[in-house]
């Protein structure tokens, strides 16, 4: 311990600051998405893989025409969008929970970043894992189905909201939860139901007329069916309207856990 | 400009505890200055505040002029930080963790990794860098924490207990380091249990206890106004009860050792002088306590601010008043 460091004033320019702080977060949520693969990527694409062959290949050949596709085609696109939604949630619930747990938030919170810019980071880091693991999923439905694209920038646009909702979901979940089984418990009571009442596997068309109007109510069925319209072209809701939805809910989203995060809720007294 | 300045800190919990009651401080850009109190004392909960981990109740403070309310980015701009406890993540590696912190502060990738070589060789940490920070010994962490509040070069450094746990080697080692930054201009603050730390390393002290300053001076200063020290004597015979040494409160603790409270304008030749008389041999001596921990104790333990009237040095605040003038740190007194 000899040499010495020098005083140095403070970064002036705080919009830089802001910006390398917002790619150090996602560099490090990538980080850790890489360094644990095994939790992060895998189970997913094994899951997808289980419903293709168990729904798709097995029960499918009995259920037929879907929509107007064949099964399997049909819940592809679901599929895929089930994984951008559990991945992108549970990548930030996890991390950012995490990082409450074992203090290390507070690097971040004593750093000049705004909170802004940390819900930012965090929610592109969830992004990040979504699309890496539809991706992973895409690849794996390809080797049970053919998937024809209609609109590829519908799709692209839908898997990467979808994915910012979720990100920003799992960041207020982390935000308020006080123990690991409060990180468990939307995932498994709110998110998994309306996933799958959320038109992944069916068209709500097969569903009694007020069945199929409180399924308008879930959001991820408006997901669900403006992926799906990318990939061959139905849908059973309006795609105008869900893009709107999806957009207003990101919005909300993030404007709550920023504003949250400025009253200091789950991480300073 | 100071480097800190603190006026009228509350902080009330929501459990009802209140941990600040209108603290007000100042620290000279460039002090070292020690922040003691004991546990409890609302330590912690300063710190916590000025680095917006706790949430103030009333008050303001500034950061080399930088109002915490107003300006708050650029007032963490100026911070580096080692908390008490453990806050890295444990599963990255010590080199990732020193470049990711340089990253929230805006420090370029390339610069942070030449800097995280600079400050883990200093802090003895390079051999390790690559090692999963779970498997460091105390010690290392305990530095990790220093390298990495140093990554973006900080104006002012606040050390809360960084020693705490560190063998004496490391201690002493990680003094030099830490005397050598504030020898370039950091200011330092400085909170420890260590009293001998605080004594050897600050210029500058603020006690506080029950959520006030109870005490605001130079360190010097302070130290000469302990009027009374406590020394411990090793005998050569047994005594079976203390000896009456007019003017002096002697306490026998077992058959060969004997306290003796010497007030500072005594000389300690008359003691030996009437010990010898009465046939008691010493062997050896030492203090009982170092004189910063003296004057602690009797500040928080509310036995009066050392040297109160003695010597015309008033204290900043007495203990338990309702928070003491702020005083300039530094400041010839």
């Amino acid at each position: 311990m000899s040499s010495v460091a020098q005083a140095a004033a403070p970064p002036v320019n705080l919009n830089v600051v802001r910006w390398i702080g917002f790619q150090t977060i996602v560099i490090r949520e990538y980080g850790r998405i890489i360094r644990i693969w095994g939790q992060t990527i895998v189970p997913s694409v094994v899951t997808a893989t289980l419903y293709f062959v168990i729904f798709g290949s097995l029960i499918g050949r009995r259920v037929g025409v879907m929509g107007g596709f064949d099964y399997k085609q049909y819940i592809a696109p679901g599929l895929i969008m089930m994984s951008v939604i559990t991945n992108s949630y549970g990548n930030v619930v996890a991390s950012f929970f995490g990082a409450k747990f074992g203090k290390h938030v507070e690097e971040m919170l004593v750093s000049p970043l705004p909170n802004w810019v940390i819900v930012a980071g965090y929610a592109t880091g969830g992004v990040v894992r979504g699309l890496l693991v539809g991706a992973a999923v895409t690849v794996v439905s390809l080797l049970f189905t053919h998937l024809q694209v209609q609109h590829v920038l519908v799709i692209l646009a839908a898997g990467l909201l979808t994915a910012l909702i979720f990100a920003l979901g799992g960041f207020l979940n982390a935000l308020f939860a006080k123990n690991f089984d409060q990180v468990n418990w939307i995932p498994t009571f709110i998110l998994t139901p309306l996933t799958y009442f959320g038109g992944v596997f069916y068209s709500i068309t097969l569903l009694p007329p007020w069945a199929q109007q409180l399924s308008y109510v879930n959001p991820i069925l408006h997901m669900v069916n403006a992926f799906r319209f990318g990939f061959l072209g139905v849908s059973d809701v309006n795609i105008g309207i869900a893009f709107a939805l999806m957009a207003a809910a990101a919005a909300a989203l993030f404007a709550a856990a920023v504003a949250l995060m400025n009253r200091g809720t789950g991480i300073r007294e | 400009m100071n480097a800190l300045s603190v006026r009228g800190l509350t902080k009330t919990y929501s459990n009802g505890v209140q941990a600040l009651r209108g603290v007000d401080l100042e620290v000279e850009r460039g002090d070292f200055f020690a922040l003691l109190g004991p546990n409890g004392a609302g330590k912690t909960t300063l710190i916590g505040i000025i680095t917006s981990l706790v949430n103030k109740t009333a008050g303001e403070a500034r950061v080399f002029g930088y109002d915490i309310d107003r300006e708050l980015e650029a007032a963490k701009a100026c911070i580096g930080i080692v908390p008490q406890e453990l806050n890295f993540n444990m599963f990255e590696t010590p080199f990732t963790i020193v470049v990711n912190q340089a990253g929230f502060y805006g420090i370029p990738r390339a610069v942070a990794r030449e800097r995280a070589e600079k400050y883990l060789k200093q802090l003895q940490l390079w051999d390790r860098r690559k090692s999963i920070s779970r498997g460091l010994s105390g010690g290392m962490k305990r530095r990790l924490m220093i390298a990495r509040a140093l990554m973006h070069e900080p104006r002012l450094l606040i050390l809360d207990e960084p020693t705490a746990g560190v063998d004496i080697e490391i201690r002493r080692s990680m003094w030099e380091f830490l005397r050598e930054i504030n020898g370039r201009g950091t200011t330092i603050i400085l909170t420890t249990h260590y009293l001998e730390e605080a004594e050897t390393l600050c210029r500058n002290i603020a006690i506080i206890n029950g959520g006030r300053i109870v005490e605001r001076d130079r360190m010097s200063s302070l130290l000469r106004r302990l009027h009374v020290q406590t020394f411990v004597l090793n005998l050569r015979d047994s005594l079976t009860a203390a000896p009456q040494l007019e003017g002096y409160v002697a306490t026998l603790v077992d058959d060969h050792t004997l306290e003796i409270e010497v007030s500072k304008e005594e000389n300690l030749n008359e003691i030996f002088a009437r010990l010898s008389a009465l046939g008691i041999e010493v062997l050896s001596m030492r203090n009982k306590v170092n004189r910063l921990e003296e004057i602690f104790m009797r500040l928080v333990e509310g036995r009066g601010a050392p040297g109160e009237g003695a010597h015309g040095e008033a204290a900043a605040a007495q203990p338990g008043s309702a928070g003491a003038a702020p005083l300039q740190a530094g400041a010839p007194r």
